[in-house]
């Protein structure tokens, strides 16, 4: 069953420089106990998807129904079915993490001992308990997310949606971030997830919709994206002071090359697989090119970024994410 | 709405004040410069300024000044509240709000109960500091309360502008840059500091109808402090209603405009 429908979402807000279409026609379905990760640079629309299924923007046209109820007009009913992690950490920094989930419960309507209860269970799920009665403020990137994420959690909500729920966050921190979302699914929770990191929607979904523009420019699993890209990859770092565009050339004579200039990494399909590795560090030889590495690769989600829109996904910015205090 | 949804409401609202109390202690330093701030404006009109200043009528300057000193305190009531509220939406706690089964009402009731608590403390820590530079209360018990309640009723009003600004604005210091440049003058422009009698003849009216005015001198009237007024002049004559009527019109425009604005949010 289709815990998620989605049709034709148009999304326009008002700027200076005129109206700018934030979603220009958006379809989904989301079926039952599955994961669907909407993959897309920023300002690709995910958000503002995110935002509409979750009863929090209206759409301009097009409507969507969570459980077969209408986002817009039944919106109250939705709120009981839905949990929401957002991007930036939504818990009150100078409430400790036991007051934020017993408010939380509280207003999600929960009884004094059942919030109560819940957020000890939760705080131990998600191994806060020993911060439990510090203020939120005084908790790293890492506990904000986990204690954001067990917020979303605290009405045992079917449909979790969470807006890149690991951005900003170092790599261990991350994989424990992971790990808590993977238990969720595992106890039957349909999951939302946006992310631009490929490898978090490889990871993570069974299924991906790539997002770019206000549109879905492509839609599968992560196999099946791959497969569309072709073959693997060559990717080659040419020595400084080597002709780039001669070996971008060399490489693939159909301009099907992309070169990344400040690394000097160029990545091509490579049909003949390790022999015409061997062929191209002929070839490099011969025009005498030096290089400083080489390697042959399965494609990757970014590969398939590449190829559908033509620019790469854009890298993640780091900086506007851990707020004071985070660690 | 039926009794459920009225219900529901009530508890929503509270616990988005308890909410909001729960973190006054934990936030210190708002408390306490709204505190020093005021009893800065004390200490500098009623030692300072305060010799410069004759009553027409006589009196004492300081038992004038405080009824002043606490509307202006408590104008800034709405400071507080734009500020709190602009915190919520940049941090995205609105959105959480937003996103759970509660009453829509809960997070800006909540507030401006919770302002007009938080302020009570305020009010009481001022007239403490009050009676120490001299400031008394010379009528009934009744009086004192019906001024404490006009004091408060004006508050909760200052608290409904404070949500819409709030929600207005794009971060707290735009929300804190504004209210300074609203208030202050707002207060100056009435007779919180001194007689409208001494301000120029164009000034007048407008610091005589001014809604700090009528607060000012219906609390003056009340504690039995120096209460000069104009003759014959409506304001002068019946400033408890008159404070009562632009509490009252004050709520009737902005609390609509605010939830009004609040509902839009998902535009």
């Amino acid at each position: 069953m289709a815990v998620i429908e989605a049709e034709g979402l148009v999304k326009t807000y008002r700027s200076r420089s005129g109206p700018v279409r934030a979603l220009d026609g958006v379809d989904l379905e989301v079926q039952e106990g599955t994961v669907l990760g909407l993959l897309g640079p920023n300002g690709a629309g995910k958000t503002t998807t995110v935002r509409i299924l979750a009863t929090l923007l209206r759409p301009n046209a097009g409507h969507a129904r969570i459980s077969g109820l209408d986002v817009v007009r039944d919106a109250q009913a939705v709120r009981r079915l839905i949990g929401l992690s957002g991007q930036y950490a939504a818990v009150d920094e100078n409430l400790t993490g036991r007051e934020n989930l017993w408010m939380f419960g509280r207003l999600y309507q929960l009884g004094k001992a059942e919030a109560s209860r819940r957020a000890v269970e939760l705080l131990d799920d998600f191994a806060l308990d020993q911060a439990a009665d510090r203020v939120a403020k005084t908790y790293s990137g890492g506990m904000r997310r986990r204690l954001d994420l067990a917020s979303a959690l605290i009405g045992r909500p079917r449909l979790l949606f969470l807006d890149e729920p690991t951005t900003g966050l170092d790599p261990r921190s991350r994989l424990a971030m992971w790990e808590v979302i993977r238990r969720q699914v595992d106890a039957g929770v349909t999951v939302l997830l946006t992310t631009q990191y490929l490898e978090e929607a490889d990871a993570l979904a069974n299924q991906i919709a790539v997002v770019d523009a206000g549109r879905i420019i492509a839609r599968g699993t992560a196999d099946e994206l791959k497969q569309q890209v072709g073959g693997e990859r060559i990717e080659i770092v040419i020595h400084p002071g080597s002709d780039l565009d001669a070996a971008a050339g060399l490489l693939a004579a159909d301009g099907s090359a992309t070169v990344d200039r400040h690394t000097r990494r160029i990545t091509a399909p490579a049909q003949g697989g390790a022999q015409e590795l061997v062929d191209v560090v002929r070839r490099l030889g011969e025009r005498q090119i030096e290089i400083d590495d080489i390697s042959l690769r399965r494609p990757t989600l970014d590969d398939v970024f590449l190829m559908l829109t033509g620019h790469g996904a854009e890298a993640p910015e780091a900086d506007d994410e851990d707020g004071p205090g985070a660690t | 709405m039926n009794g459920l949804a009225l219900r529901a409401a009530f508890h929503d609202g509270a616990i988005v004040a308890w909410r909001n109390l729960k973190r006054i202690p934990r936030i210190p330093e708002l408390a306490v410069f709204a505190i020093l701030q005021s009893i800065m404006f004390v200490l500098l009109f009623a030692f300072v300024f305060g010799g410069a200043i004759p009553l027409p009528g006589g009196g004492s300057y300081r038992e004038y000044l405080m009824p002043g000193i606490f509307a202006q305190t408590l104008g800034f009531a709405s400071i507080t509240t734009a500020i709190g509220i602009a915190d919520d939406m940049t941090k995205g706690l609105i959105d959480r709000f937003r996103s759970l089964p509660m009453a829509r009402s809960a997070v800006l009731s909540g507030r401006t109960l919770s302002d007009v608590i938080y302020n009570t403390g305020i009010l009481a820590v001022l007239m403490i500091s009050g009676l120490a530079v001299g400031w008394r209360v010379h009528r009934g018990v009744g009086d004192f309360v019906l001024a404490v309640a006009l004091l408060l009723f004006f508050t909760f009003a200052m608290a409904w502008i404070g949500v819409l600004v709030g929600l207005m604005v794009p971060s707290v210091e735009v929300a804190q840059q504004l209210g300074f440049l609203v208030i202050f003058p707002l207060t100056f422009l009435s007779n919180a500091f001194v007689p409208t009698q001494t301000l120029p003849g164009f000034l007048q009216p407008v610091a005589e109808w001014n809604p700090f005015s009528a607060l000012v001198s219906a609390t003056r009237g009340l504690f039995g402090n120096p209460n000069p007024f104009v003759a014959g002049s409506f304001p002068g004559s019946h400033p408890v209603a008159l404070s009562l009527l632009w509490t009252l019109a004050l709520l009737a425009v902005f609390g609509p405009l605010a939830v009004a604005r609040y509902r839009a949010i998902d535009r």
